[in-house]
């Protein structure tokens, strides 16, 4: 097996990858950096995020209020300690992507424009129109060539981590090209291979989206953390999940039921505020997780709109006026058009809330390490945590910045005392160990389990049971049913046994990547007995404080369920409190 | 709201497994498209439901990510905007992206798309140095614009594709490197134009172009590459008047 030295491995090419990997390169041009992954740079879903990205710069904004919008909208699991850290570094990480070149939206004085998002009490969204992700993505990328220390392995699919003496030395690797796997030896290894939405099936998230950086540390033994809170995206396209962002609300956008009313209203977020001027953190620019509660609670007392595709409520943009759609929205409407046949400057927008975002991740601290030295983690696919039990939106584009960096860091100072391997033959032989796992999916022959079929199995049980609302019945099922799944894993079979662009593999990979994190999601959520902020329980409807303001850990098992073990929440000036977003007193 | 259409829809696909196969070959699978679908989703039944071992690559589903160019029924699309009910005959042909080597089926290498893409310079080089600290610099909305336009390019490579120039001529820059190189040379914020000028009017540069304009027809984002070549052009003629004709004018 050829073995490819560096100094610093990454496993994934999106924002957070990227930024990892220029900070490297910055700070010491002799580096060795190997930039790994599954797709082209490019094609990391952070091209896909359309509204903007949260970082104080206007004089009517303060660090304090960025704190406090975050906190109170993470439902007070987000650990305060990082936030403090995140919302301080956020403004220069995007003024520094600004120096970089991103096309950012402006004022008329030339200055960086901002937009109202959702759960933020000022305007402090930097957005390029609704192509945010997409121009932080291509900045990057672009910016990446610059350095020659960044070496790419573009379409190499990351198969396991190799640990030997209690720290991350390297990984192992297929080059999907070719069939083949590497072995890349590094002093410490940053993951940074996005989230796993795909476990469900109406998402808003790219195929690429199995949580495969997730489950390799996992697997390698370093914990999962809060898992169990899955962000619901308001408004999706009703028949194929594609985004629609919380730009269109920001923009004065507003949703209304089958009879025209603005239910939000009726769902503690009123009262209505005037069509068209929106009002920060009410109303339409709620956060994501109540809002997409709202829309469940429309859906029980049949206010929605049935659709050949299901319930809907209606996203009315009409108002907005074509010029300041085309100005602000252009993917929208472009998107309402080419996939709905609808055009948003003419008609309301039928939508319904869709899998978006996962709160939880590889459990990381402060500084971006997690629990097994040598590896660091940022981006979706960790969970430091900033974004607690929800996720206001355009935090998680500044996160990957800000922690991409920071993870970068890190793994610097790492490599002052963990230069040298600590055993060339046992990091060898654990190669050769991965290697064959692959191989023997290869040989088998009496597999009997399609792998498309328990895809669709995994996907129907998250869909039916680990929703907006769940109830211990539900989850309990879900649970048992993930691991029959994870069972009858084992019993696949591969119909391609070719090496050279083998996608067959790779589907059979992610989905165990999928099966993986699916059982830490449900098992997190049967276990936690209350509800906070994405994850509400029908059986259990109120935060519970006393006992479970804590971090859900889960630790993986090859044949057994997760261990879920807990942890406090760092809280340094902000107690838990009464999350209003009603409009009342404002 | 009417109720969703079904089409029986016959997919030709063309089939290449460099370990299996000597050459290139078609396969046709019969799908069930709902009209609303788009070619992508019969390519995902067809993996899903009938024929595991097809590759192709996918992610986005919603025409950002740039992975899934095709040739469908000849022309340069995106396999996730490519709508079932454009074609009205039932049947579809899908091959791998036109003008790139294929590895297997329908993924092509990209190999020098990327390598031209990084030759352009992709990337601010600004005309004055300025911490981070001292916060961003000035752009108004009308110097944003100038050059936004080309900031829109998915690296999906429809324009090369269409490209008759970069069929002959493999060498050839192609539309997408250009037009990033145009990006950046419009930018307010930049200034390295004369650095990006030895690749953009050398001989493999743009004046290869011929100016078709074949490229701006197929770009799903509108980027207009052949109206960045036609302004390249232009710049670099004046330069070249510049240099041999008006020596005493500095550029």
């Amino acid at each position: 097996m050829e073995i490819i030295k560096t100094d610093v491995a990454i496993i994934g090419a999106g924002g957070a990858g990227l930024r990892a990997a220029i900070a490297l390169a910055e700070a010491d041009p002799k580096l060795r950096i190997a930039l790994i992954s599954k797709v082209y740079p490019m094609r990391s879903h952070t091209c896909a995020a359309e509204g903007g990205a949260a970082g104080v710069i206007k004089s009517d904004d303060s660090l304090d209020l960025h704190f406090n919008d975050t906190v109170g909208g993470g439902d007070w699991l987000s650990d305060q300690d990082a936030v403090e850290y995140f919302i301080n570094e956020a403004p220069k990480e995007l003024t520094q992507l600004e120096h970089w070149g991103c096309p950012w939206s402006r004022e008329p004085d030339g200055s960086v424009a901002v937009r109202p998002f959702g759960g933020m009490k000022i305007k402090r969204t930097w957005f390029a129109a609704d192509k945010s992700g997409f121009h932080i993505l291509h900045t990057l990328f672009q910016t990446s060539l610059k350095y020659p220390s960044i070496q790419r392995f573009d379409e190499y699919y990351a198969t396991d981590l190799l640990v030997d003496d209690g720290r991350c030395q390297g990984l192992t690797a297929l080059e999907i090209r070719s069939g083949e796997m590497k072995q890349f030896q590094a002093g410490a290894v940053i993951i940074a291979a996005g989230g796993g939405g795909k476990m469900f099936p109406f998402t808003t998230n790219g195929n690429i989206k199995t949580g495969d950086g997730m489950a390799l540390a996992y697997r390698a033994g370093t914990p999962l953390k809060d898992m169990e809170f899955v962000q619901y995206h308001p408004t999706g396209l009703p028949n194929n999940g594609i985004l629609l962002t919380e730009g269109c609300r920001g923009e004065g956008g507003i949703l209304l039921n089958k009879d025209g009313r603005r239910y939000l209203q009726d769902y503690g977020m009123g009262p209505e505020t005037p069509v068209g001027q929106p009002v920060l953190k009410t109303m339409e620019l709620g956060p994501r997780d109540r809002l997409s509660q709202a829309f469940w609670g429309e859906q029980q007392k049949g206010n929605t709109v049935k659709t050949p595709w299901g319930d809907c409520v209606l996203l009315d943009m009409r108002h907005l006026g074509e010029k300041k759609i085309d100005e602000r929205l252009p993917l929208v409407r472009d998107l309402c058009i080419s996939y709905l046949g609808k055009d948003p400057v003419k008609e309301p927008i039928p939508i319904r809330p869709v899998v978006h975002y996962m709160m939880g991740g590889i459990h990381t601290d402060i500084q971006a390490a997690t629990r097994l030295p040598g590896l660091f983690a940022a981006g979706e696919c960790a969970c430091v945590s900033i974004n607690g039990a929800n996720r206001l939106g355009s935090n998680s584009l500044t996160e990957l910045l800000v922690f991409g960096r920071r993870a970068a860091l890190s793994a610097i100072a790492h490599l002052q005392s963990h230069q040298v391997p600590s055993s060339d033959a046992a990091l060898a032989a654990k190669a050769k160990a991965s290697q064959n796992r692959i191989q023997a999916l290869f040989d088998k022959s009496n597999g009997t389990e399609s792998i498309a079929g328990l895809r669709q199995e995994m996907m129907d049980t998250m869909e039916a049971n680990v929703g907006i609302y769940r109830t211990g019945e539900g989850l309990a099922a879900a649970c048992e049913k993930i691991a029959e799944l994870r069972q009858r894993y084992a019993n696949i079979a591969l119909t391609d046994k070719t090496h050279v662009y083998n996608t067959d593999l790779m589907q059979a990979l992610e989905l165990g990547s999928m099966l993986d994190c699916a059982e830490a999601v449900t098992v997190g959520a049967r276990d936690r007995k209350e509800s906070r902020g994405a994850h509400q329980r029908l059986d259990f409807t109120a935060r519970d404080d006393e006992n479970l303001l804590k971090h859900s850990l889960a630790h993986y098992h090859p044949t057994e369920p997760p261990r879920i073990e807990y942890l406090d929440v760092v809280i340094t000036k902000s107690k838990p409190g009464v999350r209003d977003y009603s409009g009342a007193k404002k | 709201m009417s109720e969703l259409q079904k089409r029986q829809i016959q997919l030709e696909v063309l089939r290449y497994n460099p370990e299996t196969d000597t050459a290139p070959r078609y396969q046709t699978y019969s799908v069930p498209c709902l009209e609303e679908w788009v070619v992508l989703d019969a390519l995902n039944y067809i993996k899903d439901h009938l024929d595991p071992t097809l590759s192709y690559r996918w992610s986005c589903h919603m025409a950002v990510c740039g992975s899934c160019g095709m040739m469908v029924n000849g022309e340069p699309k995106l396999a996730c905007k490519a709508f079932i009910h454009e074609y009205k005959e039932g049947q579809i042909k899908v091959e791998p992206i036109a003008n790139f080597p294929i590895e297997r089926d329908l993924v092509t290498s990209v190999e020098d798309f990327i390598t031209k893409l990084a030759s352009v310079k992709p990337y601010l080089i600004p005309k004055e140095d300025k911490p981070v600290s001292a916060g961003e610099f000035k752009q108004t909305p009308a110097e944003l614009k100038k050059f936004k336009q080309y900031t829109l390019c998915i690296n999906c490579m429809l324009c090369y594709a269409a490209c008759p120039q970069y069929a002959l001529v493999p060498e050839f820059l192609g539309p997408a490197a250009i037009s990033m190189a145009h990006r950046y040379n419009q930018d307010s914020r930049d200034g390295g134009r004369d650095q990006r000028q030895e690749v953009i009017a050398s001989d493999e540069g743009v004046w290869e172009c011929s100016f078709v304009g074949a490229c701006s027809e197929v770009c799903p984002k509108h980027v207009d590459p052949a109206g960045a070549l036609q302004q390249v052009k232009v710049a670099s003629t004046i330069d070249w008047y510049k240099e041999h004709l008006m020596p005493w004018m500095k550029k």
